[in-house]
C-alpha cells in the first residue's frame, strides 16, 4: 500500500510540474484525454500484469491487439453486426492468449521467447491480411465506446474501473487469484501444494489474450478505423506501465491498481511531451528509458529484501 | 558440444526437397547464392545471439542496433565521410549498445530480455529521432561498389559472413571460450573458481552482440543502397529463431555455432522458397514461428525416440 502511495504521489509531482510549465495541461479535456488514454494502456496492461504475476511475460499483447482489431473491423463490417464483430476481437484475442498458454506449459518455451515468436507471428498474419488496406467508418453506437460520453466522462474510463474492480477481487479474494500469486513466487511450491500450474497458467494467458481483444475493441472504437499497425505501438508502453507500476518481473509482486498508477504515470510523460512539443520519434526512446529504470528499482528492491532475510 | 543433428537438419532436407520439386527456379545456381547473400546479415546476428543465449541470456535489441549503426553508417557516407570511417562508427554504436546491455545485464543484474527490450526502444527511438523518420540516400559509391564486389569469385556479403563464421568456429574450438560459455549458464561458480574474470567475460559477450550488429550494417547498408530507421526492426527474432531451430537450448547451455549455421540456411532456405512460389513476405514472417515450433517438436520426439530406444538396449 505504501509503495502505491509513492507511486500516486510520483503523479501528483509530474501532473504539478505539467500544470505549472504548460497553460493546457490543467483543462477538462486534456484530463478527460489524459485518463482516457491511459485507460486504454491499463486495458491491455491488466491482462499482462497477471502474467507477470506468475513469472511470466505476454510480450504479444500488442500484435494481439492489431490482429483482434483487425478481425473485428472485418466481421463487424461485413456482417453489419456490432455484437459478432466484439464477439470476434475478444474470441479472437482469447485464442491467441490460449495458444501462448500452451506453448509454455505445452512446449515448456520460455515466455518471453513463446510470447516474442507469437508477436512476429501475428505481425506478419495481420499485415497479409490488411495487405495495405484501412477499414474506417463503424456504426454510431459503436464508437461510443471508444470516443463517447456519458454524464460527461469518457466510455472507456467506466471499462477501465469495471475491469480495475473486477480484476481487484479476483487477483485478491479468491482462490484463483491466490493460485496466481503462489505460482510467481514460488512455482514447485505452488505445486507441491495441490495447484493446477498449467491449467492455471493456460487461464492467465487466456485472460491476457481476451484483454489484449476487449482492448482491440474499445481501441477500434475510438480510431474509429482499422490498419495493419494499429497495435504496433503498444506492447512497451504496456510493460513499462506494469513494471512503473511495482509489479515484479520475477513474479509473485504487485497488483493491479500498481499497473494503473503505471499507466497513469506513463500516460502523463507521453502527454508532457506533447504539450512541450517534443516529436513523437522520442516516444520509443523515453519508453525505453524508463522501462530500465522501473526494472532497475525492481531489481533493488529486491535485492535489498533478500539482504533483510 | 555434441555431434548430433538439431532437428532443423531434417526440416532442411525436406525444405530442400519440395521448393526444388515445387518452386521454379529454386534450386539453380544464381539463386542458392541468392539465399546466401540475404542470410549473411543474419548469420552475423545469430552467431554472438548463440553465446549470449548459451550463457542464459538474450539480446532483443539487435535488430533495433542494427538499424541505428545503419542509419549512422549512411549518413556519414551521405554527408562525404569515408567508408572506414563510416565503418568505425557504426561498430562504435554498435559496441556501445553492446556494453550497455552487458553492463545492464551483470553488473545491475537486470533479466536480459527486458534490458535488452528497453534498449531497443532507445535505439529505435535515436534512428527515429536522428533521421526523423526518413530514409537516409544518396551514400555515394563507396559502398554500394564494395558490395557488389566479389573474393574469389564469392560475393562479398557471403564471403563476409563465411569468415565471421570460421572466425566464431576457430575461436571456440582452439579457446576455451565454448567450455567457458556453456559454464556460464550451468556452473558460474566453477568459473569463478578455476580464475576466469567472470562479469567481465559475460559483459563482453553482450558488447560482441553488440558490435557485430554494428558490423552487419555494413551488409544491411550496402544491400539497400540507403539507411532506413526501420530497416532490420525485428530481425533479432529471425537470429533467435536460427539458434533455437539450431538445436541451442535456453536451459541447459548448450548448443553449436555449426548448429546455428544450419538454422540460418533453414530461415533463409524458408523464406527464399516462400518468395519463389510467391508468398507474400509478411506471411514469411509467420512461417518462422511455426518452423520454430516445428524444429522443437522434432527434438523432442528425437529425444523421447532415443531414449525408448536406450531403454530397449
Amino acid at each position: 500500500v505504501r509503495a502505491v502511495a509513492y507511486r500516486l504521489a510520483a503523479v501528483a509531482l509530474i501532473a504539478g510540474g505539467l500544470a505549472f510549465t504548460t497553460d493546457a495541461f490543467f483543462t477538462l479535456p486534456n484530463v478527460l484525454n489524459i485518463l482516457r488514454q491511459a485507460s486504454l494502456t491499463f486495458l491491455i496492461a491488466s491482462g499482462l500484469t497477471l502474467t507477470i504475476l506468475t513469472a511470466g511475460l505476454d510480450l504479444s499483447v500488442g500484435a494481439n491487439v492489431g490482429l483482434s482489431a483487425c478481425l473485428a473491423a472485418t466481421v463487424m463490417k461485413s456482417s453489419d453486426s456490432i455484437a459478432l464483430g466484439v464477439a470476434t476481437g475478444l474470441a479472437f484475442g482469447a485464442v491467441v492468449g490460449l495458444t501462448n498458454g500452451l506453448l509454455v506449459t505445452a512446449l515448456k518455451l520460455p515466455p518471453f521467447i513463446a510470447t516474442y515468436g507469437m508477436l512476429w507471428t501475428l505481425n506478419g498474419v495481420t499485415y497479409w491480411f490488411m495487405a495495405g488496406e484501412t477499414i474506417h467508418g463503424f456504426a454510431p453506437g459503436f464508437r461510443t465506446l471508444g470516443s463517447g460520453y456519458w454524464l460527461g466522462i469518457p466510455v472507456p474510463i467506466y471499462v477501465m474501473a469495471a475491469f480495475l474492480a473486477a480484476g481487484g477481487i479476483f487477483t485478491r479474494y479468491t482462490t484463483f487469484g491466490h493460485e496466481v500469486y503462489a505460482i510467481g513466487a514460488n512455482r514447485e511450491a505452488a505445486r507441491l501444494s495441490g495447484v493446477p500450474v498449467r491449467a492455471r497458467l493456460n487461464l492467465v494467458y487466456s485472460l491476457s489474450g481476451a484483454m489484449a481483444g476487449l482492448a482491440a475493441i474499445v481501441y477500434l472504437a475510438r480510431l474509429n478505423s482499422a490498419e495493419a499497425d494499429i497495435g504496433e505501438a503498444l506492447t512497451l508502453p504496456a510493460i513499462a506501465a506494469v513494471l512503473i507500476g511495482g509489479t515484479s518481473l520475477f513474479g509473485g509482486v504487485g497488483s493491479l491498481s500498481g499497473t494503473l498508477v503505471g499507466a497513469l504515470t506513463l500516460t502523463l510523460v507521453m502527454n508532457g511531451m506533447n504539450l512541450w512539443a517534443i516529436d513523437a520519434n522520442w516516444q520509443p526512446l523515453v519508453t525505453g528509458a524508463i522501462v530500465l529504470l522501473a526494472v532497475w528499482i525492481d531489481v533493488v528492491t529486491r535485492q535489498r529484501a533478500e539482504a533483510r532475510v | 558440444m555434441g555431434s548430433r543433428i538439431p532437428g532443423a537438419g531434417y526440416l532442411l532436407v525436406v525444405l530442400l526437397i519440395v521448393f526444388s520439386i515445387f518452386g521454379e527456379g529454386f534450386a539453380t545456381l544464381p539463386n542458392i547464392l541468392n539465399i546466401g547473400v540475404q542470410g549473411s546479415v543474419l548469420l552475423l546476428l545469430a552467431l554472438p545471439m548463440t553465446l549470449i543465449i548459451m550463457s542464459e541470456g538474450l539480446d532483443l535489441s539487435m535488430g533495433a542496433v542494427l538499424s541505428l549503426a545503419g542509419v549512422v553508417l549512411a549518413t556519414l557516407l551521405m554527408n562525404g565521410h569515408s567508408l572506414a570511417l563510416a565503418l568505425a562508427a557504426a561498430a562504435g554504436v554498435g559496441l556501445t549498445f553492446g556494453l550497455a546491455n552487458g553492463v545492464l545485464v551483470v553488473a545491475l543484474g537486470l533479466p536480459p530480455f527486458v534490458a535488452t527490450l528497453g534498449t531497443l526502444g532507445i535505439a529505435q527511438g535515436l534512428a527515429l529521432v536522428l533521421t526523423g523518420g526518413q530514409s537516409v540516400v544518396g551514400i555515394g559509391d563507396a559502398l554500394p561498389a564494395l558490395y557488389e564486389s566479389r573474393i574469389v569469385g564469392v560475393p562479398f556479403s557471403i564471403a563476409i559472413a563465411l569468415g565471421a563464421f570460421l572466425v566464431f568456429w576457430l575461436a571456440s574450438r582452439q579457446t576455451r571460450l565454448g567450455a567457458y560459455i556453456s559454464a556460464l549458464g550451468g556452473n558460474r561458480e566453477a568459473l569463478a573458481l578455476a580464475g576466469v574474470r567472470v562479469n567481465l567475460f559475460h559483459v563482453g559477450i553482450y558488447a560482441l552482440g553488440g558490435l557485430m550488429s554494428g558490423f552487419a550494417a555494413l551488409l544491411l547498408t550496402g544491400r539497400m543502397s540507403a539507411g532506413h530507421p526501420t530497416a532490420a526492426i525485428g530481425l533479432e527474432f529471425d537470429a533467435v529463431a536460427a539458434v533455437i531451430v539450431g538445436g541451442t537450448s535456453f536451459e541447459r547451455g548448450n548448443g553449436t555455432l555449426a548448429g546455428t549455421l544450419v538454422g540460418v540456411l533453414t530461415i533463409g532456405v524458408l523464406r527464399n522458397g516462400l518468395n519463389v512460389l510467391s508468398v507474400p513476405s509478411s506471411l514469411q514472417v509467420a512461417s518462422i514461428g511455426v518452423l520454430v515450433i516445428a524444429a522443437l517438436v522434432v527434438d523432442a520426439s528425437i529425444v523421447a525416440l532415443r531414449r525408448t530406444a536406450g531403454s530397449r538396449a
